[in-house]
């Protein structure tokens, strides 16, 4: 005859485990055993939290090699191996974003800050409007200005070339030398410090128009030739990656090969190349180093990237903090240079943002 | 429109590598050819001889003549891209253009071409063709969604009318059902029948039931062995090569003794 069998209370294929509750339980013992270790050595938060983490990975995987054996163990460790490495990465990250926002937000909020120069702003001023408390005066704009102006001719430059670079590489070079040789140069290209494309803009720049040639569009010229490796290497994938199929039925049905690359590929393509080319440029925006040798320093509004020096948000922050305008006091100084950083960082965010939106706008469509 | 073939002393290489040796076929006007063999034996490499799409591949090369209604493919000075709007191919994997919508799919080989054209002459081109196609009914209400969203028959459908948008003369067929479920399959089987009264069609197929269904007359390929060029055996109306064929091989192809 045939019973029914009841549940036991204790299941049989639970024994050996440990109950859900002992990470809590070994947590809060390292918190308070770490708390008590760190005021014998002199107490400070940070070592605190350190000290805890270790000791919490520590007791869970012991208690677990006790109680549940090996394998459990080594998934623990294993566990927190790779959390703790996350944590690590993450901390300069959110580090960075906390101290960028405390010290740049007062800056930003200031009133004018976005919307004028630091043109006729001395370093008299500066120190008047520390001895009376009020605002301090000087913006943003022209480096703004400068930046976009800048980045917007160097991806003028650098996505023609390194598009019709990568359409080489992949629809017509068929992997001869010449194609080798390229793919070679474009990744030296990509390890050129920045510095030495600042350089190169400048020299260059030097022989055709004159020593000491500083403008936007020298500046643009150096940053695109950092964009155009990153352009070329980031299209070319997304073209490779178009299946060999389209071009195929693109071809059977009597269809140049140009028409096909314009029509099928590219446009199957386009929304890696967009957030590639995104990607670039807020790679290059925050560049530091080639603008200095060839935009120069401006306080003033320029929006002609052909004559004249312009300002950009990189040299901004450095020509601020290196040489406060009023050498007596920096803080206007400085707040002006970690406002401008917060907008950098915004920008750059902005632009990943965007990378993102143009990748789901030119997806190709799905749905029925 | 519909053309014939005459292939004579055929030769096909990948590089060095024969692929195909001394193909001599005939295939008529308005008439469904159907190619069979066992796999590797060149059936498909000799399919895209027929409208150039062999040389895609870097190093293909051909020996020999293809004649439409009497014009050689292969002579000096003809476009391959002449050849291509003139004899279409549908390949064995549903290959939609993914950035296209269903109708612009329809349109692909007009407008790519740039040809230009009246909407009211597209919107009747695409009725037309994918009514050629047998899926007018299933896709009308949504002409403007894109054709990677269709299911796979209705994809391998909808490459046909593309095909049939650009009013060819001869289709070439390479496996076309081998990805799609017997329901499908049916549906481009009845479809084959009806193309044939307009257009000749030639068809590579794995599965010989399909062969003896849908052709005039059928091919009979095979290879040697490893590293030997695939050669056309056996050529001859489809109930001929299924009930009495002349070559042992054929027979035992057929009957299931290999392959």
């Amino acid at each position: 005859m045939a019973t029914l069998m009841t549940e036991r209370k204790r299941s049989a294929l639970t024994r050996g485990r440990l109950p859900k509750s002992t990470p809590w339980v070994v947590a809060a013992s390292s918190i308070v055993v770490a708390a008590a270790l760190m005021s014998l050595i002199g107490f400070n938060v940070f070592g605190w939290a350190v000290l805890s983490a270790v000791l919490f990975a520590a007791g869970n995987v012991v208690s677990s090699a006790v109680v549940e054996g090996r394998r459990k163990a080594t998934d623990k460790l294993a566990t927190s191996l790779v959390l703790g490495a996350f944590l690590v990465a993450l901390l300069p990250l959110v580090s960075v974003i906390w101290t960028v926002l405390v010290n740049g937000v007062p800056g930003l909020l200031a009133p004018g800050f976005l919307g004028t120069s630091m043109k006729g702003v001395t370093g008299a001023i500066d120190n008047a409007s520390v001895a009376n408390h009020t605002p301090v005066l000087g913006g943003v704009y022209h480096a703004f200005l400068g930046s976009v102006l800048i980045t917007v001719w160097a991806t003028l430059i650098s996505v023609p070339v390194g598009l019709l670079t990568s359409i080489y590489l992949v629809e017509y070079s068929d992997g001869n030398k010449f194609s080798k040789v390229i793919t070679f140069l474009v990744d030296v290209m990509t390890g050129i410090p920045s510095i030495v494309a600042g350089l190169f803009a400048a020299a260059f720049f030097g022989l055709v128009m004159g020593p000491g040639t500083k403008t936007g569009f020298v500046a643009a010229v150096a940053l695109s030739v950092l964009m155009i490796p990153v352009v070329v290497r980031s299209s070319e994938e997304m073209l490779k990656i178009v299946p060999n199929e389209l071009r195929e039925a693109a071809y059977a049905l009597g269809v140049r090969k140009w028409r096909t690359i314009l029509k099928v590929v590219i446009p199957t393509a386009i929304s890696g190349i967009a957030s590639g080319v995104t990607l670039a440029i807020a790679r290059v925006i925050g560049e530091t180093a080639p603008l200095l040798v060839t935009a120069g320093f401006a306080t003033q509004i320029n929006s002609n990237v052909f004559a004249g020096w312009m300002a950009s948000l990189p040299t901004f922050i450095y020509t601020q903090i290196m040489t406060p305008t009023s050498p007596s006091n920096p803080d206007p100084s400085n707040q002006r240079a970690w406002a401008a950083a917060l907008l950098l960082i915004l920008l750059v965010m902005l632009l990943n943002l965007g990378a993102r939106l143009v990748a789901r706008i030119f997806a190709p469509k799905t749905g029925r | 429109m519909s053309k014939r073939i005459d292939v004579s002393d055929l030769n096909v290489y990948y590089g060095d590598f024969l692929a195909v040796e001394d193909v001599n076929i005939t295939l008529d006007a308005k008439s469904v050819t159907a190619f069979i063999g066992p796999s590797g034996c060149g059936k498909s490499t000799f399919l895209r001889t027929l409208n150039r799409m062999h040389e895609v591949i870097p190093g293909a090369r051909v020996e020999g003549k293809v004649l439409l209604d009497g014009d050689n493919l292969y002579a000096d000075g003809v476009d391959p891209v002449t050849v291509r709007s003139q004899i279409w191919m549908v390949f064995q994997r549903p290959n939609p253009f993914p950035t296209m919508s269903i109708r612009d799919n329809v349109l692909a080989g007009v407008k790519l071409n740039s040809r230009r054209m009246a909407k009211p002459d597209a919107d009747a081109l695409v009725e037309k063709s994918l009514q050629g196609a047998n899926l007018w009914n299933e896709v009308k209400d949504r002409l403007e969604k894109p054709g990677s969203g269709l299911s796979g028959g209705q994809q391998q459908r909808l490459c046909i009318a593309r095909a049939i948008a650009v009013s060819p003369d001869v289709i070439l067929m390479d496996e076309p059902c081998s990805a799609l479920d017997p329901i499908s399959t049916l549906a481009i089987e009845d479809l084959i029948n009806e193309l044939k009264d307009e257009y000749t069609v030639v068809i590579v197929t794995h599965n010989m039931q399909q062969a003896a269904r849908v052709s005039d007359k059928t091919a009979f390929f095979n290879i040697a062995g490893t590293g030997k060029p695939g050669k056309l055996i056996e050529f001859a109306e489809t109930a001929t090569i299924f009930n009495n064929p002349g070559q042992k091989s054929t027979e035992d192809y057929v009957s299931g003794r290999f392959g």
